[in-house]
Parts: C-alpha cells; sequence; structure tokens
C-alpha cells in the first residue's frame, strides 16, 4: 500500500478550500442582475385555495413577478414526479396524487407552495408577499400516521389515503413456522419521524440565456444530472440540451437533497419569465417545513422461536406515512428498501412483512440516511433483543446461534447475501466493548444509585444500489449503475469526470487514490470532475452508499480500458509486441528486457501520435465506463452500546459505544470513520432526541433548532470504530460501502441498552429524559409492588 | 440607508445599508467574503461565528451598524496568506470536517476557546464549549480532536513568538 493509494488514510484535498472559506456552495453563487426569489407557503395543513390576489403585491418595490400555479400550467410546465412504481397485494399501481411545484385549487400540508415572488432584494419579496391575499377554504386536517386510513381524504385519487397496501415474503412457510413456534416475542414499534437537516439550506439560482435558449441552474442536488433528466423530460421546463444542471459544493445531504423539489423547479422556469437569474436560499424553517421528511413507520412486529431457540418466524405489519404527496423516491422506501432486511443476519425460513403507506397532511416523507434500512434494522434488533430476554438467553449468543454461517444465502424477501462473518464482528465487538466487565460495571453504577444498561445491534443492510434490471422489475422508473470517464492529458495528468457527486464524502481525495494507486501517478497530478451536467456527461448520483462500489466501479473499469489502449502505445514507443509489456507502479516494461517508458511518456505519445499511424491505432487516451451493480451489497456489523441512567432525572448517558464493521475493502479508513461517526451521531440523535412532531391541526411544533433538539458535542461521546473485512464479491474493488451503516445500527443499540437498564420492555424514541424517567418510575413501582 | 464603516480581516470597509442588515450579510453580500455561512434563523448552529473585537459571536444574530468601527476577522482572514492557522490545520490533518459548511463557524470558535481556556484543553471542556456550534456530518469525534491538537499547536505557535520576539530584544 502507498502513502496515496488504497487502503491509506490520505487526508483530504477538498479541506483547503472549506478551511480557508473558499467554498462554493449555492447560496455563494451570484449573478449579475439576479432577483430574489420568496415562496408564499400556506399557513394551512389541508385547505382549498378559492382565489389568489396578487393586485397589490405586484405594485410593491422591487418586485419583478409573482407567479401561481396557475402560470406554471399556462407554461405547460409538468408536476414533480415519483419515479418508483409499487403495487399494491391485488395488482393495482399505487395512487399517485398530483405534486404541482406551485400548489393548483388546493394546499395539503403546512409549508406547501402557494406563491413565488421575485423581487430586487429578499427583503422586498418578503414584503410583498405580506401584501398577497389567499382566500382559503379550511379543510379538517390529519398528521397522524396510524389513523390515516380513517381521516379525510388529502388526494382524490384515495378517498381512504392509502398509496398502496404492499407485501414481500413467503406467506404460508410463515404463518406454518408461527404455528408451531415455541415461543412467540411480539413488539410494538414507532421509527420517529426525523428531519434530515444538512447544515447547509436548500438554495437555487436559475439563470435563462435569451440568446442561446439555454437554462442554467445551480442547486444543492446530491445527483445533478437526475434533477436535469426529471427537470427535461417530466417538468418540461426544456429539452435536456438547452439545461444545464450544476451542484457546487453542497453542505450534507443525507438523501434530502436527492428529490427534485418545486423552488429549484420554479427558479428556473421564472428565470425566463423575469428575464433575470432569480435566487433563492432557504431558511431553517422552510427547511423544516418543506424539506423531505424521514422515516414515520408505526409497526407491529412478532419473532417466532423453536424449542431450540432458533428464529423461524417473523412477520410485520407496518404502516408507513409518505406525507402530502409521493417525493422522487418515497415510494420504494417502505418497500423494497426496508422488506428485504427484515431477516436480519440470521438464517430465519420464514418472513413476511405487510406495508401499508398513507397520505397524511405533512410533509412529504423520502429516503434520509438509511432510506429504510434504519427502519428494518430497528425492528428485528428490537424484536431479537426482547426474545432473548423473553427467553431468558444472553442477548449476544442467541444472536450468533442464528447468524447466517454459509453463503451464498437466500433470504425468502429476495436478498441473497453473498458473503460476511457476523460471528467475527460480534466476537471482537464484544472484546472491544469489554462486554465481560459489564457486570462488575453495572454493581458500581449501582452503588452510585444510576441504572446501567448494555444494547446490541447486530446489523445488515442491502446497498451499493443498485442492479438496473433488478430494480426496473420492482418498479424503479431509472437504471442505478453508475458512469466514469478518465482523460488522460498529454503530460499524464488525469481528469476523472464521475456522475457521483461529493457533498462531505471526499471523493476529491478517494477516487483519486484509486486512480494514484492504479496508474502509478502522483495523487496531486489526478482531478476529480464532478457535479455539473456540462463537464460529466451523464450520472446518477449520490445516495445508497454507492459512490465506492458503483461510482468507483465504473473509474476502475475506466482505468482498465485506458490501461489496455496505454499498453498498445507503449509497445509502439518500446518497439515491442503488446503482449510482451507489463505495466507496474507506473511504469511499462518489456518482459525479459530493461526497457522501460513510464505512464506520463506514454501519455504523450498517445497524443503526439508520432510513433504509429492511424491504421494501427486511435491517437488519444480517454476512455469512458457505465457499471451496472451485480447485485446490492451487503454491509453488516455488531454495535453495542452501553449507557448510564440517572433515575431521578432519565437523562441517558452514553458511557461507551463500539461499532465493529464489514465494509469489505477500505480505500481510506479515516473517511470510513468519519462516515460512521457522523451517521452514528445521526442514530444516536433518533434515539434519544429528534423527533418531527406536529399538531392535531396538521402544525409542525418542531420547526426551528429550538424545538428540534439535534446532538451537540456534549449530547454524544467518542466513538470506538474496528473493522473485519470480507471482501466484496459483486465489484471488482471489493468495496461493500458505509455511507448509511452509523445511522442503520444505532438506534436500536441505543434502545436495547436503556431498555436493558431501566428493565421496561419498550421505551419509545426519541427516549428523552421525560420518557426514561417514566419508564424507570414504572419499573421501580411494579418492583416495589 | 446608513454608512456604516469597520475593519474585516485588517481592510478597512464601508457600505451603505439597511439598517436592518444583520453583519452576516454585510460579510457575505456588501463585502463578498462568503466563507461565513447561515445554517439557521434561531442563533443556535454557530455557522456564522466569526470575531468581533477578538471575541467569537455569532454574525446573524448581531447587526451591522452595532461593529462601526469594530475589527472583524472572518475565517477568510486566518491564514496568513498561504500559511494556514494552525487550527486550520488540525481540523484538516485530523478530518473534522466533511461538507465544510459549519467548518468556518466550527474553527473561529475554536481558536475563541483557546484564546478564553487555553491550550490543553480537555475532551470535556471542548465538548461544551462547542455546544453553540452543530454539525451533523462528522458527529463530533473528529473535531474534537482537531480542536484539541489545533489548541496545542497554537501553544508552539505563540511560545516561538514569543521566543522570537524576546530574541529581537
Amino acid at each position: 500500500m502507498s502513502a496515496t493509494g488504497i487502503g491509506a488514510s490520505v487526508r483530504r484535498k477538498e479541506d483547503i478550500r472549506f478551511i480557508t472559506g473558499k467554498g462554493q456552495y449555492t447560496d455563494d453563487v451570484n449573478k449579475v442582475n439576479q432577483a430574489h426569489a420568496y415562496f408564499l407557503r400556506s399557513p394551512h395543513a389541508h385547505a382549498t385555495i378559492n382565489s389568489i390576489d396578487i393586485a397589490e403585491a405586484r405594485h410593491m418595490p422591487g418586485v419583478a413577478g409573482i407567479y401561481t400555479g396557475a402560470d406554471l400550467a399556462a407554461d405547460k410546465i409538468g408536476g414533480l414526479i415519483c419515479g418508483w412504481m409499487i403495487h399494491s397485494k391485488d395488482g393495482s399501481p399505487m395512487k399517485a396524487g398530483a405534486h404541482p411545484a406551485l400548489a393548483q385549487g388546493k394546499v395539503r400540508y403546512v409549508g406547501d407552495h402557494v406563491a413565488v415572488i421575485i423581487a430586487d432584494t429578499y427583503a422586498q419579496a418578503r414584503a410583498a408577499a405580506e401584501k398577497i391575499n389567499v382566500d382559503y377554504g379550511v379543510l379538517p386536517a390529519n398528521a397522524d400516521t396510524a389513523s390515516a386510513t380513517k381521516s379525510p381524504a388529502v388526494h382524490a385519487e384515495s378517498a381512504d389515503n392509502t398509496v398502496f397496501n404492499w407485501h414481500l415474503g413467503n406467506k404460508d412457510e410463515t404463518e406454518a413456522a408461527f404455528k408451531r413456534a415455541a415461543h412467540v416475542t411480539k413488539i410494538d414499534l414507532i421509527n420517529n419521524r426525523l428531519v434530515p437537516n444538512a447544515m447547509e439550506p436548500r438554495a437555487a439560482v436559475g439563470d435563462y440565456d435569451a440568446g442561446t435558449g439555454i437554462y442554467t441552474l445551480y442547486t444543492t442536488s446530491q445527483n445533478p444530472h437526475v434533477a436535469r433528466l426529471v427537470l427535461s423530460a417530466f417538468i418540461g421546463i426544456a429539452p435536456e440540451h438547452k439545461l444545464r444542471v450544476i451542484a457546487p459544493d453542497v453542505g450534507g445531504g443525507f438523501g434530502s437533497k436527492i428529490f427534485i423539489y418545486a423552488e429549484e423547479t420554479v427558479c428556473v422556469w421564472a428565470a425566463k419569465k423575469v428575464g433575470r437569474p432569480v435566487k433563492w436560499n432557504a431558511d431553517r424553517t422552510e427547511a423544516f417545513l418543506s424539506d423531505a421528511h424521514g422515516r414515520d413507520h408505526v409497526t407491529h412486529a412478532e419473532l417466532a422461536v423453536d424449542d431450540k431457540g432458533k428464529m423461524i418466524g417473523m412477520r410485520v405489519h407496518t404502516i408507513a406515512n409518505l406525507g402530502a404527496y409521493l417525493s422522487t423516491f418515497s415510494s420504494s422506501v417502505p418497500t423494497y428498501l426496508y422488506a428485504p432486511l427484515l431477516s436480519g443476519q440470521y438464517n430465519i425460513p420464514g418472513v413476511y412483512a405487510e406495508v401499508d403507506a398513507v397520505y397524511t397532511n405533512t410533509a412529504p416523507v423520502d429516503a434520509y440516511r438509511g432510506a429504510g434500512r434504519p427502519e428494518a434494522t430497528f425492528v428485528v434488533e428490537r424484536l431479537v433483543e426482547v426474545a432473548a430476554r423473553e427467553l431468558g438467553l444472553d442477548p449476544a449468543e442467541f444472536r450468533r446461534k442464528n447468524f447466517v454461517k454459509s453463503f451464498p444465502h437466500q433470504t425468502p424477501v429476495i436478498m441473497c447475501y453473498d458473503g460476511g462473518d457476523y460471528n467475527a464482528s460480534l466476537t471482537k465487538a464484544l472484546e472491544l466493548a469489554d462486554y465481560k466487565g459489564f457486570g462488575k460495571r453495572k454493581k458500581d453504577s449501582a452503588k452510585r444509585g444510576m441504572l446501567r444498561g448494555i444494547g446490541f445491534s447486530c446489523f445488515i443492510e442491502a446497498c451499493g444500489i443498485a442492479p438496473s434490471a433488478a430494480v426496473g422489475s420492482l418498479g424503479a422508473g431509472v437504471g442505478l449503475w453508475e458512469s466514469a470517464e478518465v482523460r488522460v492529458n498529454p503530460i499524464g495528468t488525469v481528469e476523472i469526470l464521475t456522475g457521483s457527486h461529493s457533498h462531505g464524502q471526499g471523493h476529491e481525495t478517494t477516487f483519486a487514490q484509486l486512480v494514484s494507486d492504479r496508474l502509478g501517478i502522483p495523487i496531486d497530478n489526478v482531478a476529480i470532475v464532478h457535479g455539473d451536467t456540462d463537464k460529466v456527461q451523464m450520472g446518477m448520483g449520490t445516495y445508497g452508499s454507492r459512490s465506492g462500489a458503483v461510482g468507483m466501479s465504473a473509474i476502475s473499469n475506466a482505468l482498465d480500458k485506458v490501461i489496455a489502449k496505454a499498453r498498445k502505445v507503449a509497445g509502439h514507443v518500446l518497439e515491442a509486441s503488446e503482449k510482451d509489456i507489463e505495466f507496474k507502479d507506473g511504469k511499462f516494461t518489456v518482459r525479459g528486457t530493461d526497457k522501460v517508458v513510464d505512464f506520463g511518456t506514454v501519455a504523450l505519445n498517445a497524443y503526439i501520435a508520432h510513433k504509429f499511424t492511424g491504421a494501427e491505432l486511435e491517437p488519444g487516451l480517454k476512455e469512458g465506463a457505465f457499471y451496472d451493480p451485480t447485485n446490492f451489497t451487503f454491509p453488516a456489523g455488531s454495535h453495542i452500546c452501553e449507557v448510564e441512567i440517572d433515575p431521578q432525572t432519565g437523562v441517558v448517558k452514553i458511557e461507551r459505544y463500539t461499532a465493529v464493521d464489514d465494509f469489505g475493502v477500505l480505500i481510506n479508513p479515516m473517511i470510513v470513520e468519519g462516515q460512521m461517526h457522523g451517521g452514528i451521531a445521526q442514530g444516536i440523535g433518533q434515539a434519544l432526541m429528534e423527533g418531527a412532531v406536529y399538531d392535531k391541526s396538521g402544525q409542525l411544533l418542531t420547526a426551528s433548532f429550538m424545538d428540534y433538539t439535534m446532538p451537540r458535542a456534549d449530547d454524544v461521546p467518542s466513538y470506538q470504530t474496528a473493522f473485519t473485512e470480507t471482501r466484496c464479491p459483486s465489484n471488482p474493488l471489493g468495496i461493500k460501502g458505509c455511507g448509511e451503516a452509523g445511522a442503520i445500527a444505532s438506534p436500536p443499540a441505543v434502545i436495547n441498552a436503556i431498555t436493558d437498564a431501566v428493565g421496561h420492555e419498550h421505551v419509545s424514541m426519541p427516549a428523552t429524559p421525560q420518557v426514561v424517567w417514566r419508564a424507570a418510575q414504572a419499573m421501580a413501582k411494579k418492583a416495589a409492588e | 440607508m446608513q454608512k456604516v464603516s469597520m475593519i474585516i480581516n485588517g481592510k478597512p470597509v464601508s457600505g451603505h445599508i439597511d439598517p436592518r442588515t444583520l453583519l452576516v450579510q454585510f460579510i457575505r453580500e456588501h463585502q463578498h467574503l462568503t466563507g461565513t455561512h447561515v445554517g439557521c434563523d434561531t442563533s443556535q448552529c454557530g455557522a456564522c461565528v466569526v470575531h468581533v473585537d477578538g471575541k467569537a459571536i455569532k454574525s446573524c444574530t448581531t447587526l451591522a451598524l452595532s461593529c462601526e468601527g469594530a475589527n472583524v476577522t472572518t475565517i477568510e482572514g486566518l491564514a496568513s496568506g498561504e500559511q494556514l492557522h494552525p487550527m486550520q490545520a488540525a481540523f484538516r490533518e485530523h478530518h473534522g470536517l466533511q461538507c465544510g459548511f459549519c467548518t468556518p463557524g466550527m474553527i473561529t470558535t475554536a481558536v475563541d476557546l483557546v484564546n478564553r481556556k487555553g491550550h490543553h484543553l480537555s475532551e470535556h471542556t471542548i465538548r461544551e464549549e462547542l455546544e453553540g456550534n452543530i454539525c451533523r456530518c462528522t458527529g463530533y469525534h473528529n473535531i474534537v480532536k482537531a480542536v484539541a491538537a489545533g489548541a496545542e499547536a497554537m501553544h508552539h505557535d505563540h511560545a516561538a513568538e514569543l521566543a522570537h520576539s524576546h530574541a529581537a530584544e
């Protein structure tokens, strides 16, 4: 391993601009003569729009234009789409209600977009907005997931608010397992609604060049090419070759910046209407109201265990809240990204899940770090832990006994696990967490009047999203391959044009490590280009822990092609047959001789083209590849959380958090650890303090950092991370991916630890001090009886 | 409109502004220094932290006019030319950033923390003192390491400065 190759903790190249304040985020983009947009949003969760009076507003100082849904319709601008078709059990397609970029006739959640006001300054746009009179006919609203089917219809397409009733698994075998079970554990769970809250709020700058007819959109996107595809093909802004989308530096996404939103759509469309660039930036409250939220499942789950302690059946019923409109990937999250993980790390012959997705008058819900897999892992790992306690079994050994031990392993829920060693991660985690010493630590805590608990989470997830034909057959509207172009410049520097997008993942460094490693050139000679549809032809973007497994595999394949061609050029330069050329450490040699030429010289020769004719070989050294995964990848691991709780206050302190994960090959361990730290913190946030709360009338009560508790530095511990490795068999680099695992594994580890400490069989998320105090009080009362 | 003048990163600047203009808006929109960021609307996230007259303040909750005549340092003013400030270098060395959006505020807060609490900072102190800065990417683990290392490095720099100035006497 070289100091800058695969496996090295290379310090990040992109850091220089971020630590010196020279990043270029979308709100840092300023265009000459730009106007500012402000979006008028619905204050009601559910209402008809009887009229919108802009007469006074349009004459306010600085106003360049005011537009509503009617204006978009007149220009035949299409609505926002959901790109994944899910069919119900009866074969009927999901009930998709229209989602216009500016409301047409009705608003369906507080924050729904009603009008855009464009003015010289943001303050003028806001002032003009206050003069708009919207006559709303307020309707009864519902924000509650469990009662959605009994609530007034959000969309005419679905009288009972059902989007779909879906299922997956081997129902008959599962029923049979439950019939013969020696023990059945049952649990009711809520996976609390979260707001992703990347630190950079969403923003957009739309521009239209009347001279060329070309639109340009700067947007906070994880996938600018997907944005261009949707804006062009479905929304109808312009044909693709007349629409450039740029996602510059983006300050975090976590899924929330995958989707194509109303504001960026309106800004790019409106730039032509007002004849000026249109700039918009969300404030944090707007982000709370209108960014896609995450999670929000109500679940009943059961585990059947035989008399030998073997898990034989799991059945799950989930109600998934999709919000007021179907966001871009929303339908896939509680279905194909959820149920296929319900087997967990265990060999369970019968698994059956039913998922009912519903509309409510809340913000649309879509993928948020983990997207379906945290929800699945929470169900499985809570169920398994509770079962272990009910059966009087050690939770680690109960799991170990049921691990999948031979591969490939076909689960009843589509996924075929291709490799792993769950035993190895668990054993290492138990050691690092000093599981043996826990008993003594618990006694010491008790002496101080404190409760101490330990909780496990043995997670597996499916990522490296995804094999195109497979997801296509499941309803995806797009393929999920990735693209790479390797451009070798004449003097031997290299540009990689990737369809992936970096918004914190460090691709400018990790992708360059691969190139440096493979071509034997200094890492400083490698540039990674991403985020601009004018530069990179096409890509599917970054989410689903796919940039290593899929994005880098595309680069790897393109590098193979480059090396193959370079060997041909080297043959001409060294006057040897191509079959005698060897390439190692950046040098081409002729086998059996001391003839050598370096990569840079070969590159130059490829472009000078003096040593071969056009008939023998094309000049140039530039190759591309599209890589379509052959399978999902299956990162897995064991997380152990240890907490100390003060029963007087309910305050939970995480004393230690241990994560042992198998991500296959690690390109940059420092970056992988960083991804784990961030994911674990988000999971701890979900478990202990975060939760988006709507009141009965559909008002979002948690719409700022005052009310929605984000984890701060003193809310989380330092983490202990370690890795085991079973190389991923399905891609050339052996990478499984690590971006979401922390957020997937941690919530059940924390809740299992808390319930172990207080002895109460379920504690809801977020397990705030009040929730934990109540549980501790209830247990103390029980013990006294 | 009112006139305001101050010194930003050692350079005297002035402008005619709407009196409601926040310091962060003056910095970003009038002075085109976009390193300071806005991440919230309740003064909690810390992405907007700058130094005014030697103290860290949240520029999203400060009126530009209230900084008339003040000495302001933003993230752009920390480095000396090509030479990174030791706290900046520490953030890179310890992978204390991912998306970079909270980073300018984190670094300026950290420098202020060292100015107030010294060069040998415990993990507990650092975590408490960073309560006013929210990061969504890093889980804070490496930020804490970076701040501790940056604090020590600032000590060496400071000691070297002192030694140099003693020698010059």
